[in-house]
């Protein structure tokens, strides 16, 4: 593996420019879905390509006393998680004898780098609302990452490996303890996409944008493409622990139920979006510490005892 | 310029901007956003901060006060970006005009690009304006009077300092 072909990687096929493009369309997924839920049209195919262009001829105010470089990095500190996050999901899921040992580690961990980048722009800009949105995304974040940590143990302690290569194969999905923890999963991956019920730290009616308020053009841009690109990504994680992957196994069947898999788990979200209302910030840590922490528990239990 | 305008009419989002107004234009506003007439078909989307507007939609006359707060809002929005009148307010002041807290009409010093007319304009009125708007753009008819060129940036912020604004 020379040098050349893993910067190839990071920039163009599995990295940067496929996920990227792979995200802004299913950005248009969910708000083609919403149309649909709503019983309207909904925007052309190339809407969030034409928005992000929009972004990026917009003038780039910067909060005056804010933290300036802070300000305008925290949006690079989640693009650069979220495209990182997707290379080593898809070299593994391309190529599962590459990979390395605890890559999924590294991966859970990469994955919390856009809420994090959110939460230092938040802060830098100097804004109360986006403060009180950025207090929001650091309790949502305590709130989900322990049940998160408990749903990727499950498929785990079943291949018994920690290496995301030998994980691909299997479908947990198919047993009791992955069925349970892909539910909690699914939870836990609506508020790390912090969408409605759990969009409180932007909180559109209240906080006005909340967490993004101050930003404007290219940075907003990025942080678009950032949460389009998370929209993509999380459920590709969630179908290469649970439902096997989309390349493994001979012929073109594996590939459809790992691509039927994906989209239903989008859609899925795109419709609990749409028919359910905010939680409040302690209800929604309630829920995960209690009922999903629980489920998670649960299959870890079950899982270990082999089922 | 061409790419400029392209980009910009292809992806509008549109911030609400009332003031001192009777409230029916920031009905129909609402209205013209309501799935029924579904404007995200042509990238129309509202948003609640300034700093993420591409449209400013001024509905009523801005009276003393609410005057000086607007104009520091519409300082703050990032350029290029359209300010589009809502209602026969902001180009008369129509019956308010006679007010004891009426500055004048925001026509008057407000770089508005385009009027919509009515008391108040039906949503069909306001969506027709915007693709009016958005087609004269694209012909070169028309330049956004905010496209934030150095040379013009200081025209568009009279945002006053005396008469106790603070």
């Amino acid at each position: 593996m020379n040098s050349t072909r893993v910067f190839l990687e990071f920039l163009l096929f599995p990295g940067l420019l496929f996920t990227a493009a792979a995200g802004l369309l299913t950005s248009w997924v969910d708000r083609k879905v919403t149309a649909m839920v709503q019983m309207r049209v909904g925007p052309p195919l190339l809407q969030p390509f034409y928005d992000l262009r929009k972004y990026f001829i917009k003038e780039t105010c910067v909060p005056e006393g804010g933290a300036t470089g802070l300000f305008l990095l925290a949006p690079l500190i989640g693009f650069a998680g979220v495209t990182l996050a997707s290379l080593i999901l898809w070299r593994a899921l391309l190529n599962p004898q590459v990979t390395f040992v605890g890559d999924l580690i590294v991966l859970v961990y990469l994955l919390m780098m856009p809420a994090l980048g959110v939460v230092l722009g938040a802060f830098a800009s100097r804004n109360p609302l986006a403060s009180i949105g950025g207090s929001r995304e650091i309790q949502l974040m305590i709130a989900y990452e322990l049940p998160l940590v408990l749903v990727v143990l499950v498929p785990v302690i079943q291949a018994e490996s920690i290496r995301l290569g030998d994980l691909v194969g299997g479908t947990p999905a198919a047993t009791w303890s992955g069925a349970l923890a892909l539910l909690a999963g699914l939870a836990c991956m609506q508020a790390k996409l912090t969408i409605v019920p759990f969009d409180m730290p932007e909180a559109e009616t209240e906080l006005t944008g909340g967490v993004f308020i101050e930003y404007s053009g290219p940075p907003l841009g990025v942080y678009k493409l950032t949460r389009a690109m998370m929209l993509f990504t999380l459920p590709v994680f969630l179908v290469a622990l649970f439902f096997g992957g989309f390349v493994i196994g001979p012929g073109l069947a594996p590939k459809l139920w790992g691509l039927l898999a994906w989209f239903v788990l989008v859609a899925l979200t795109v419709v609990i979006r749409n028919t359910t209302p905010r939680l409040r910030t302690d209800q929604a840590v309630k829920f995960f510490w209690g009922p999903v922490s629980l489920l998670a528990l649960a299959a870890v239990v079950l899982a270990w005892l082999g089922y | 310029m061409g790419y400029t305008v392209n980009a910009l009419t292809k992806s509008l989002n549109v911030f609400h901007l009332g003031g001192s107004a009777c409230n029916n234009c920031d009905i129909e506003i609402l209205d013209a956003l309501t799935p029924r007439y579904d404007l995200e078909r042509f990238g129309i989307t509202l948003v609640g901060s300034i700093r993420h507007a591409d449209v400013i939609l001024l509905s009523g006359i801005f009276n003393k006060k609410a005057r000086l707060r607007m104009l520091e809002v519409l300082a703050q929005a990032p350029r290029p970006f359209l300010v589009v009148a809502i209602g026969g307010c902001p180009a008369s002041g129509l019956i308010f005009r006679d007010s004891y807290n009426f500055y004048a009409a925001p026509a008057d010093y407000v770089p508005i690009d385009a009027f919509i007319p009515g008391c108040p304009p039906k949503p069909e009125a306001i969506i027709s304006g915007v693709v009016t708007v958005i087609k004269a753009l694209r012909e070169g008819a028309m330049v956004p009077k905010c496209l934030g060129e150095p040379d013009r940036a200081g025209e568009m912020s009279p945002v006053p300092q005396a008469e106790g604004a603070a």
